[in-house]
């Protein structure tokens, strides 16, 4: 059966596509995000998962209020990115594992999570740039693990509730634990910290709250169940929300974890970055 | 059409909860800022916004924000950020330069507020 050897979060903006491809890895303003990803680095290259699980939300790319999934799992054989308006590099394809995808669904499904499946699926910024960090180069890395995307809606309210991510994530680790081959996964949950973009609000971060939820996610997740969706938008910035991934990603590590490495900065564009890395006790 | 009556989100002070009823109201506005994925979509528009627009359906209330490049009335005829964010990257604006935008910031005053936050 497969084994799932951690989850890793980190902040999914942008600009750090940008700041990749210029290579300002030492520059003043990007050194402390940048910062947070050697021990990530080496955990991943000690380890060497096959499989990555991208938990993110696609921000208009892939998905458009004609029909907007809540929960989507991609069941891809490749997965391509786009230039999302701004003229984006195209990357050559990220492998997809659509045997995994199709066993999670199935999964899932049979644990009463009613979710969309994708045969193709553009994938933002959201899956991409936490991609390029773990993977520097990505897809053309040599450990690059072949990929199931799940995108949960944070474009359109009513977007699902903190229980809702965290359960999602539990029956998401049954399914994955549940894989019939010896393989090993690694389960990303992208984006965050808190960040508004629109409004007169624009600008907001709420270190306190960031503090409060990286604190309770490692060992007390049920604690953040209790935050309603519409003080996440009030404590995390509507763009915050985004914390819901982290919530996902966390439910499918079980409950003994052990905490790797943690990284927090402010400001990356607009938004607090924050990183994460949990490694499932043994 | 009539828009759904209810609200189901507490009042945030400079923030739309983008929900049922901002979707529909905005629905035209957000496709066209959509379409402007693809790169032909933006050219097209670039060579004649009115027809774009027209072509998209949009209302008054869109056409003139969309002309006024009013990101906070882009917001308030329906827009939805991440739509909206395609609309500014036609004219290369960054995240900070939108929230300056809204905030009655310059760039650099709004990165200042950023850090101000650490």
């Amino acid at each position: 059966m497969a084994k799932i050897l951690g989850g890793i979060t980190t902040s999914h903006i942008p600009a750090v596509g940008n700041a990749i491809q210029k290579e300002l890895y030492d520059d003043p303003y990007w050194k402390p995000f940048f910062e947070g990803y050697p021990k990530v680095h080496a955990w991943i290259k000690e380890h060497k998962p096959d499989y990555v699980i991208n938990i993110y939300n696609d921000h208009g790319l892939g998905f458009f209020l004609d029909q907007m999934p809540t929960f989507a799992i991609g069941a891809a054989h490749e997965y391509k990115n786009e230039d999302e308006g701004w003229g984006l590099p195209s990357l050559d394809p990220f492998p997809g594992a659509p045997e995994l995808s199709w066993h999670i669904i199935e999964s899932m499904v049979a644990d009463e999570f009613d979710i969309t499946s994708c045969q193709e699926l553009a994938v933002d910024h959201g899956f991409v740039v936490p991609m390029q960090l773990f993977w520097p180069g990505a897809p053309n890395n040599p450990d690059m693990p072949r990929a199931v995307p799940i995108s949960a809606n944070t474009v359109q309210h009513p977007i699902p509730t903190l229980h809702r991510a965290l359960n999602f994530g539990k029956a998401l680790g049954k399914a994955l634990r549940s894989f019939p081959e010896d393989a090993k996964i690694v389960v990303l949950g992208t984006g965050g910290l808190s960040h508004q973009l629109d409004g007169q609000r624009a600008g907001f971060i709420n270190k306190e709250f960031d503090q409060y939820c990286l604190e309770n996610i490692v060992h007390n997740p049920e604690e953040l169940t209790k935050i309603t969706r519409m003080e996440l938008v009030e404590k995390a910035g509507a763009q915050g929300t985004e914390f819901l991934m982290w919530m996902m990603m966390r439910g499918a590590l079980g409950d003994d974890v052990n905490e790797i490495t943690r990284n927090y900065h402010i400001p990356i564009s607009n938004t607090a970055a924050g990183t994460l890395l949990l490694e499932c006790a043994a | 059409m009539d828009q759904p009556g209810f609200d189901y989100h507490i009042d945030i002070p400079g923030t739309t909860i983008f929900d049922g009823k901002q979707a529909m109201k905005g629905y035209a506005l957000n496709k066209m800022c959509y379409s402007f994925n693809k790169k032909e979509n933006r050219d097209a528009f670039v060579a004649d916004e009115e027809a774009y627009m027209e072509k998209y359906g949009l209302n008054d209330q869109q056409k003139k924000a969309v002309r006024d490049r009013d990101i906070l009335g882009l917001i308030d005829a329906g827009g939805n950020i991440y739509y909206l964010a395609k609309f500014a990257g036609i004219f290369k604006l960054s995240v900070q330069d939108v929230g300056g935008l809204q905030t009655g910031r310059t760039t650099e005053e709004f990165k200042e507020f950023l850090k101000s936050q650490a």
